[in-house]
């Protein structure tokens, strides 16, 4: 998959800015784009790989305004019901490097209770949170995380997710490289993750990357 | 508060005369504690001096809607009799991270301390909204408060955990509320999480609320079962996402006469109450042991299977005045059969989800309805339009006693608007949230000006407006010369220039509140309203085109407003222009502790 297309507008969407939208060329007046429209709940289509991506538009800070815990709750709901529906799969222990976004099927969301865990990224001005429970394995998982991370890459050259290690912090205190372990274990362990530059975490990486 | 001088002394009378007004003090505080209404309570506070002793003396609600505006000391010396105390604290954009955490973090602890050394004895019920509360504060206040005290409630506070809330069940014995809404409470390892649920004390307790529905750890539920089974007085129960229908089903056994209840998951899980749960059971429990009768408002839905939303119909149908479905994303499908059966909702929030159709049948059935929200599922500028302008008019049309409206959408156009200020004129308060920033209206292209005129000119009671959509300084002109009654003004990306402010902070003069977001608005914008501020609670201004000479000026010319300036990006410096201008009266001057991206001038 090339990511050479992130455009240099995704840098801008953590920058506050003064003065009134329009006054700069950035896309910080979006007009509704046809291209651009996220899946909604029980839609099935191909989704070109940037409109997955919803960190990748330019988002004004406290805009709508809508409180951050409403607008968490449904995230989660909307960008997994949003993958077309595949065959089942057979639970895979590799992190594959490379994703590409095609889809996962997510079984019916939810049963009574979540998983909040916080997500950060070596150099994302904040972290997030994503509820493990709403990934049936680490495929799903690793594409949640490129597509709510890749909007903060700096580096207009591309951004190569297998830069990148997903590590987790386990009920130890341990660092621990995601993909080890069967998900089920992994889900009941991990307390936070990291998403570390692919340099630091070779000590801890397999070979199967 | 009045800004009133209460340190000067009385004047001095000669001494062989009796006080004459003794006797007039009597029948003023005995009048007077029939006055409910804080601002009849105000007026008459402002009479003259026995009028303001008396209203003193007998002020049992005592409101002080920004923290930072009065100290402890002196709220507790001018009312020593309050039963009932509300704090409010950070503003309101705060809610939508524009303002960054730990802003005003040590504001509470001198009201804790003056709670904890009896400065209100008579203190029976505390609430606070947006403030932030340490587990310290809330031991303080549990071991110290006495057994009077009733209720306490906690609405979008942050900064405790549930090891506060297990000091408060534990300690405060006679407690009958306890109510914790839309808080973001401290995070806690699942190991560390304590069980304030089976911290109240042995034996019946005074519980008549207990709502949790924020809390996001699991509550241990035969704790809970046990504490409801535990609680006859229990009136209001509101339990978080993970108690799910079989257990809300027990809970509903042991509680018969429900006014309210927040339903937690409302989805059947894999707890050993939920073995063999169906959909008659659940019907059974809604509408069974007189429940239609008393039971009047519900919310939670945090994970609706929508297969079970028809059980609430029955209650739903006989007495059912609020609904909150904001959290449950139900399809137009779903929601038809179910809004069908809600005659008598008063009260109703949801999802655009519901789309226009959804929209147009709550309108055709909901003829008594007075206050609606309608939320986005997708809280995002260019997401997919659920609900337009279709809906808004639907509403107008069927629901002409609407009091309040919330509206989230992608696009709108005048005429819907103007349809609506025609179809409601109880309209109080209305709030249009075009999430696309400076979008006109889409059929004619033209700015939203003329729809928000017509609101400000033919909805007379508007006493809160906010704005959205592309605007010009005409919509400025129109609120100013019609918004005589409006007290709270939010706008965001609007407007041509300084003459848009001035059009507001020189026309609406009864205006209280004022945010402004990213609009381009300078000094002289702000400087038009020298006349007013006194009469204000607070000016918010962020991202627009003030500079630091503009505030300074401000701050020279009205010392008794604190003027802050916040830096909300605290990494980087910010050497030009002013980032958030918060401006708010105060009777105490500038606040001690300032965090280093707040500059107070």
């Amino acid at each position: 998959m090339d990511y050479g297309h992130v455009d240099v507008e995704n840098l801008k969407a953590t920058e506050l800015t003064l003065g009134v939208p329009g006054a700069e060329e950035t896309d910080k007046m979006p007009t509704p784009r046809a291209g651009s429209k996220r899946a909604h709940a029980g839609d099935h289509h191909e989704e070109e790989p940037k409109a997955a991506l919803p960190a990748a538009k330019a988002q004004v800070v406290g805009w709508p305004p809508v409180r951050s815990y409403r607008k968490s709750c449904f995230q989660q709901q909307s960008s997994s019901k949003s993958k077309a529906t595949a065959p089942g799969e057979v639970q895979k222990q590799e992190v594959p490097a490379v994703s590409v976004v095609a889809a996962t099927p997510p079984a019916a969301v939810g049963s009574g209770g979540s998983l909040f865990v916080k997500v950060s990224m070596d150099g994302a001005p904040y972290l997030r949170k994503i509820d493990l429970k709403m990934y049936k394995g680490y495929r799903e998982l690793r594409e949640a995380l490129e597509a709510m991370f890749l909007g903060f890459s700096n580096d207009a050259a591309s951004v190569n997710p297998s830069d990148f290690a997903v590590t987790y912090e386990d009920k130890d205190g341990d660092l621990m490289l995601v993909g080890d372990v069967p998900f089920e274990m992994f889900m009941s362990t991990c307390k936070r993750m990291r998403i570390m530059k692919g340099s630091e975490a070779r000590g801890l990486g397999s070979s199967k990357e | 508060m009045s800004e009133e001088d209460e340190d000067q002394a009385p004047p001095k009378r000669p001494r062989a005369t009796p006080p004459p007004d003794q006797v007039l003090d009597n029948v003023l505080e005995t009048v007077l504690q029939f006055l409910a209404a804080p601002r009849d309570r105000s007026a008459a506070s402002l009479v003259c001096r026995s009028w303001h002793r008396a209203e003193s003396a007998t002020r049992v609600s005592l409101a002080v809607r920004n923290i930072l505006a009065a100290s402890p000391a002196r709220a507790a010396r001018r009312f020593p009799n309050a039963h009932h105390i509300l704090l409010k604290g950070r503003p309101r954009f705060a809610d939508f991270n524009l303002l960054p955490p730990g802003w005003a973090g040590s504001a509470f602890r001198p009201w804790a301390a003056a709670f904890a050394s009896a400065a209100f004895p008579a203190l029976r019920s505390l609430s606070l909204k947006r403030i932030t509360v340490t587990d310290d504060d809330l031991d303080l206040l549990a071991r110290s408060l006495p057994p009077s005290f009733r209720e306490l409630s906690f609405l979008l506070c942050d900064g405790f955990s549930s090891r506060g809330l297990a000091s408060i069940a534990s300690h405060c014995r006679g407690l009958r509320v306890l109510d914790v809404v839309d808080c973001e409470m401290n995070e806690e390892e699942d190991d560390e999480v304590s069980d304030w649920v089976a911290a109240f004390p042995r034996g019946h307790t005074n519980l008549e609320s207990l709502c949790f529905d924020c809390f996001t750890p699991q509550v241990p539920f035969a704790a809970l079962e046990a504490l409801v089974a535990r609680s006859p007085r229990l009136r209001r129960l509101g339990v978080n996402q993970h108690v799910t229908l079989g257990q809300l089903r027990r809970l509903m056994a042991l509680t018969p006469h429900l006014t309210h209840l927040g339903t937690g998951a409302f989805r059947p899980g894999d707890a050993a109450e939920d073995q063999g749960l169906d959909l008659a059971q659940i019907l059974n429990a809604f509408s069974s042991a007189g429940r239609a009768n008393t039971l009047a408002s519900l919310s939670g839905f945090r994970d609706l299977a929508p297969e079970y939303l028809l059980t609430i119909a029955t209650v739903a149908a006989a007495n059912l005045t609020t609904l909150d479905l904001s959290y449950a994303p139900v399809t137009p499908d779903q929601f038809l059969p179910f809004i069908a059966q809600c005659r008598n909702l008063e009260t109703l929030w949801v999802l655009d989800s519901v789309r226009d159709e959804g929209l147009e049948a709550m309108a055709s059935f909901c003829k008594k309805l007075q206050v609606l929200r309608v939320l986005p599922l997708d809280a995002h500028e260019d997401a997919d339009e659920l609900v337009s302008e279709v809906g808004l008019a639907a509403i107008s049309e069927g629901c002409r006693g609407l009091r309040s409206i919330l509206y989230f959408c992608q696009r709108m156009t005048n005429a819907a608007v103007i349809t609506m200020s025609h179809n409601c004129p109880e309209l109080k308060v209305f709030r249009l949230c075009i999430m696309g920033r400076l979008q006109p209206d889409h059929i004619t292209g033209e700015p939203m000006d003329e729809g928000f005129g017509a609101i400000v000119r033919n909805c007379s009671k508007l006493t809160r407006l906010s704005t959205s959509g592309r605007l010009t300084d005409r919509a400025f002109e129109y609120i100013g010369k019609y918004g005589k009654s409006v007290r709270t003004l939010s706008v965001a990306f609007a407007g041509d220039g300084d003459l848009a402010l001035q059009h507001l902070l020189q026309g609406c003069s009864k205006l209280e509140k004022l945010e402004i977001r990213d609009c381009p608005f300078g000094d002289a914008g702000l400087l038009s309203g020298m006349h007013h501020f006194y009469n204000m609670r607070f000016v918010w201004m962020s991202g627009c085109n003030l500079t630091l000479q503009g505030c300074k000026e401000v701050a020279r010319r009205l010392p008794r407003m604190v003027v802050e300036l916040v830096n909300s990006q605290p990494e980087s410096e910010r050497t030009d222009g002013v980032d958030i201008l918060y401006m708010y009266r105060s009777l105490e001057g500038p606040r001690e502790d300032v965090p280093p991206f707040v500059k107070i001038l």
